[in-house]
């Protein structure tokens, strides 16, 4: 055992998300409110109930890779790849003499490959029976595939494996790495997730389930979280990196440090498939143990991204579970939700909201809760949901909640780096 | 060059992302033309496709060249 944990930093970012396909486009969408969803480009829409999501804008895989590597890789790997060389060279990891027996990938998504399973299904649907699947079907479907590709590309040969928790997935990924760095199992991970299931199956599955907003007659203000009107949470695809790294290690290299990570919960609601416990009691556990681990008391966080993906249950057992952890000091912190720009992006939620805490800390700005119409009488007014505009506000330390369904919960905490 | 020749030639421009000039007859798969061994099934099963045909695995595992595919489909394809 190497006690006690090593102290956690991140030395680099990378984004792929319907308001910009780079971290500096990501945030100059999230400060200046712009809402990224809009009708559904990938498939034809006419008989599914919702006909918008949040795509990414002028995302075309041969401007990052050959063709023959392209389509060897299903969209879900294609945007992993593409954050991930982000966050890598970000961080200048590979301008550095580091061992890559100790960098590792830890990497999460809700569903993997779906495209690439319905495109084959398909194929074989429409044939005589005759099984010709494609050598690279189930290669390009695996959820695990994607941090194996960016091992691959950069030669990492750490702890490599993926994590399902559907809308929790990618927080899972960064506390794991969070873990293994601090128990001195790697030098530097790079974790995140990726989703693309903006597909016919993505679209009425979540719709069968009445998840989705329909407001098809105004999309952009479709996603509004604590909103009275809110019915649904709006798709989202995209991708997140983080390189997290040992802080001794960091220092040592010269890297740009950006921040600490500084803990993480874990919990489950165990009550429901898809509802959320009605007093927020996995919600409320979670974010206990995520200041646990980090030592922090309530009172240490100055900002909340919360997970408030615009679902009418969904905001108000997390609202109540923060207030119940945080009691007056959540008047005076900020809570916004991001969702309500980017969409939800089920297994990369986690990821570009962690992104977003991160560069909110960092900045002292708190992205907003765009699409505000009628207060919801459930929601304390006294609370400061960051509605409309970005605010000011010193960032200690920020908080990033994601629910999944199944009940899965993962809080992470980030605070701003001093040595 | 036959037509079987040309169109076995452009399925393996298409799917191997080579240059025209690289598909000579002796070339082979996976030693000039880059594929790995999932491209090599994914060729077999291209050529299937393209002259609907069967190609029995123990026959497939014999074609690692340009020249052997033209070879095995223009003494297959009816």
């Amino acid at each position: 055992m190497n006690l006690p944990y090593k102290r956690v930093v991140i030395t680099g970012l990378g984004a792929l998300t319907p308001l910009g396909n780079t971290i500096p486009t990501f945030w100059d969408g999230l400060i200046n409110g712009v809402a990224g969803a809009d009708f559904i480009k990938q498939f034809d829409v006419t008989k599914f109930k919702t006909k918008f999501a949040c795509e990414l804008k002028g995302f075309n895989p041969e401007d990052y890779f050959e063709r023959k590597e392209a389509r060897k890789l299903d969209r879900f790997s294609q945007l992993a790849l593409v954050a991930a060389d982000e966050a890598v060279k970000h961080s200048g990891l590979l301008d550095s003499d580091v061992d890559k027996d100790r960098v590792g990938v830890i990497w999460g998504s809700g569903i993997g490959g779906m495209i690439t399973f319905i495109e084959e299904m398909k194929n074989f649907n429409s044939g005589d029976g005759t099984p010709r699947f494609n050598p690279f079907f189930i290669p390009k479907l695996i959820l695990d595939i994607a941090p194996g590709h960016i091992s691959m590309k950069y030669g990492f040969r750490g702890p490599n494996f993926a994590t399902v928790s559907a809308c929790a997935s990618s927080t899972n990924a960064i506390i794991d790495a969070l873990n293994y760095i601090r128990m001195g199992k790697a030098d530097a991970i790079i974790c995140g997730g990726s989703e693309a299931v903006v597909t016919e199956a993505g679209i009425g599955g979540f719709n069968a389930m009445k998840a989705l907003s329909e407001r098809n007659d105004d999309p952009k203000t479709a996603s509004r979280p604590f909103d009275l009107d809110r019915d649904g949470f709006v798709l989202g695809e995209g991708s997140g990196a983080l390189v997290m790294e040992e802080y001794e290690h960091a220092k040592r290299r010269g890297a740009n440090i950006i921040i600490e990570v500084a803990g993480g919960g874990l919990s489950a609601d165990a009550y429901h498939l898809t509802a959320p416990h009605p007093e927020g009691l996995g919600a409320y556990n979670v974010m206990r143990s995520a200041l646990a681990d980090a030592g922090m008391v309530p009172e240490d966080i100055d900002y909340i991204n919360v997970h408030g993906t615009s679902t009418p249950l969904g905001d108000i057992s997390e609202i109540a579970a923060i207030q119940r952890v945080f009691g007056e000091h959540a008047y005076n912190l900020n809570i916004s939700s991001t969702k309500s720009m980017t969409g939800h992006l089920l297994g990369a939620a986690g990821a570009i909201e962690a992104i977003a805490s991160i560069l909110a800390a960092t900045n002292d700005i708190i992205p907003p809760t765009i699409n505000h119409f009628t207060d919801d009488p459930s929601f304390d007014p006294r609370l400061n949901f960051t509605f409309h505009k970005a605010q000011k506000k010193t960032v200690r330390a920020a908080l990033s909640n994601t629910f999944g369904f199944g009940g899965h919960n993962a809080s992470v905490i980030f605070k701003k780096y001093s040595e | 060059m036959s037509e079987i020749a040309n169109r076995v030639k452009k399925i393996i421009v298409d799917k191997l992302g080579v240059d025209e000039s690289e598909v000579t007859p002796e070339a082979s798969f996976t030693n000039d033309l880059g594929a790995d061994s999932l491209d090599t099934v994914e060729l077999i099963m291209e050529f299937e496709k393209e002259f609907n045909i069967s190609i029995p695995d123990e026959q497939a595992e014999t074609i690692t060249t340009v020249g052997q595919a033209v070879a095995y489909l223009e003494e297959h394809v009816k």
